[in-house]
């Protein structure tokens, strides 16, 4: 059970002082900038903010992209993530840490930086650019780069959120399910998935989040050809050097208020999630004091 | 359905788990595995149920050779220690699973199951959630999410470990009429010694991956084969002394001893069970060499139904220990100090080495 300790000895001011500190901080930083872009967003009113987004081709083709680009990214990193972790919370092998430690390269590394590896490796110049040039096939300043860089930047999310939960589960009822006679599919569809569920979808919208907003690595291999690799992110800061700030606010208007709605169903899902770990603890309880009622002489 | 096992060996990296194991379930039977933790029992039985695979050896189901088929195959039911329940399912659909995966017409499961839960004594809490059980409840769905199945064999990982002792008791004697009403080959992996002698019919006492004993738990309890038997049993005072001729000698007391015969001393080690040592008043006609060895008290503790004594015989320095029912200790009136005589109504010897370990 958790146990919440109130502190009730730190000195009024003192806390009164925190709070003023940590409540401005908030404003400044977080709230402030937020209400700002709205704010300039709507200056010219909804019907001008409609038309920024929507009149223009090459905006219209950023938003389509981010929302073909991150879905895609998303799905990658689910089946891997569900995959990765499964591997590394199951099984015990040599390497297996340092395979953990691999996972969170691209939180480390900068998004530029993962960026320009991946023009070294598909660049017309890079490593696979023969093959892929004599495939007709094109990575780098096309979509196919956009979704390897927004699945590189958010490859953590998904797997990262899932060990920690299959660990606590432990394997036990995924034997129990293979006893019963359960195939592979039937265990993973019928017990793994059910109880990951809250995990995983907590991973897949932080995993959205930050794909839609992925600035950097996309960048990169983009080539920032408006109406044909330019996304969200992209698109705003072109409509922003090019001095159009009330449609530059508008597309990113649209990205805050993607991540707001991430925040509230993130908000919803941790209550979720919370739920599940208490319950897991009463599963893991061992009571059987509660009105146990004695079994009779079994019938049948 | 019987159970053969041949030569079974098991590591896990550099710890050998198993090491050639050989055992036979006779058909019908109530099986257990008694052992300390690491012996091995839990593995032998995870490898029964085809949840690991050894990686020597052979186990046959009615002489037929089954070694290398998955859990999914073998219609075991297996019984985990936590229960291993699905917790984002109700006791209903628990018990369906095994129906459910093997597509089994609805109204066929529905009938099975609430049969089941019947059985267990549960009707009527289908629509449960797990968490809202308790311990002896939850135990009972395991129970019969495993029956589900019709199982020809019924595997239990420490069935009962994780409840209450007024519950375990309890449930431990039903799950034994359970099993004469069923009649199913059932196999249980326990390290509580009382569990295993109330419940099952043979008792498999392991230690360090093989097998030190097989047997009825008169057997094991009476004619312990090995020294780690007689001392896992219960306690055991555990003197050195020495053989020959057939005779071992505790404070001058002989013990019979008819394995060695020769006329070379040995050392040896002479084992008395508490309960199995006399006392009387050191006046007693009873008290003289050769039979009883003079001791004195030093300390007298009740517990419930027994009265643990401790004694020190004259001239050595190790501490006896004698249990007496409670009623016998209050008419002998022992205090710290009182002189006594001690009698061994019984004793067994073992040589030190290696040859014991069967």
């Amino acid at each position: 059970m958790t146990t919440r300790t109130t502190t009730t000895d730190a000195p009024k001011p003192l806390s009164a002082a925190l709070v003023v500190f940590a409540t401005s901080i908030v404003a400044v930083l977080i709230v402030v900038p937020l209400v700002a872009v709205f704010a300039e967003a709507f200056s010219g009113g909804p019907v001008a903010w409609w038309q920024a987004l929507a009149h223009d081709p090459d905006t219209r083709h950023a938003i389509w992209l981010s929302l073909t680009v991150a879905p895609i990214a998303v799905a990658i990193n689910t089946v891997f993530g569900i995959a990765a972790a499964w591997l590394v919370a199951r099984f015990r092998f040599p390497g297996r840490s340092l395979l953990i430690t691999l996972f969170d390269v691209p939180f480390s590394v900068s998004p530029v930086v993962a960026g320009l590896a991946l023009v070294l490796i598909f660049g017309r110049q890079g490593l696979l650019g023969p093959t892929l040039a004599w495939l007709d096939w094109k990575v780098i300043f096309s979509w196919p780069g956009l979704v390897l860089a927004t699945t590189f930047v958010t490859l953590p999310l998904v797997v990262r959120e899932l060990i920690p939960v299959m660990e606590a589960i432990g394997p036990e009822e995924e034997m129990a399910a293979v006893s019963l006679g359960a195939s592979g599919w039937q265990v993973f569809w019928r017990v793994t998935l059910p109880n990951i569920r809250w995990a995983l979808l907590h991973g897949v919208v932080l995993a959205n989040a930050r794909a839609m907003g992925e600035f950097g690595a996309v960048y990169v291999v983009s080539g920032h050809i408006a109406g044909a690799t330019d996304t969200m992110p992209l698109r705003v800061e072109k409509l922003f050097q090019e001095y159009r700030q009330p449609a530059s606010m508008a597309v990113a208007s649209v990205l805050a208020g993607l991540a707001l709605v991430t925040l509230v169903v993130k908000f919803v899902i941790e209550h979720r999630l919370h739920a599940e770990a208490r319950e897991l603890e009463l599963a893991r309880s061992t009571d059987g004091t509660t009105h146990d009622a004695t079994p009779g002489r079994a019938g049948a | 359905m019987s159970i053969h096992i041949r030569d079974i060996s098991k590591s896990f990296g550099s710890f050998r788990a198993l090491d050639r194991v050989s055992l036979d379930v006779p058909d019908g039977t109530l099986l257990a595995l008694l052992g300390p933790s690491g012996s091995g029992k839990t593995t032998l039985l995870r490898i029964i149920a085809g949840l690991e695979f050894p990686d020597e050896g052979l186990i046959e189901e009615d002489g037929e050779d089954i070694t290398e088929r998955h859990a999914r195959a073998r219609e075991v039911g297996f019984v985990f220690q936590h229960y291993a329940l699905f917790r984002h399912m109700n006791v209903f659909e628990n018990v369906a699973f095994g129906l459910r995966v093997r597509k089994v017409p609805k109204a066929e499961v529905t009938a099975r199951v609430d049969e089941l839960l019947r059985l267990v004594r549960l009707e009527g809490l289908g629509g449960r959630k797990p968490s809202l059980l308790s311990g002896g409840q939850r135990q009972r769905v395991a129970l019969a999410r495993a029956l589900a199945i019709r199982p020809k064999i019924l595997l239990l990982d420490e069935p009962f470990g994780a409840l209450d002792a007024k519950v375990r008791v309890e449930l431990r004697q039903w799950l034994r009429r359970l099993h004469d009403e069923i009649g199913m080959t059932s196999v249980f992996v326990t390290h509580d010694q009382e569990e295993a002698f109330e419940l099952a019919d043979d008792v498999v006492v392991m230690n360090h991956g093989h097998i030190e004993q097989q047997g009825t738990p008169d057997q094991v309890f009476d004619q312990p084969a090995t020294p780690f038997v007689m001392d896992f049993l219960g306690n055991v005072n555990v003197y050195h002394g020495r053989v020959e001729n057939g005779r071992a000698f505790w404070h001058g007391i002989p013990i019979d001893y008819p394995d060695y015969p020769h006329a070379q001393a040995r050392d040896a080690r002479v084992y008395l069970r508490p309960h199995e040592l006399d006392i009387t008043p050191a006046t007693s006609v009873a008290s003289r060499p050769g039979t009883s060895l003079p001791a004195s008290v030093l300390r007298v503790t009740r517990s419930g139904a027994i009265t643990r004594v401790a004694c020190r015989p004259h001239g050595s320095e190790t501490e006896l220990h004698v249990d007496l029912p409670t009623d016998t200790a209050r008419t002998l009136t022992l205090e710290p100090g009182t002189a006594v005589s001690i009698t061994p109504r019984r004793a067994r010897v073992f040589l030190p080495g290696p040859e014991y370990v069967i």
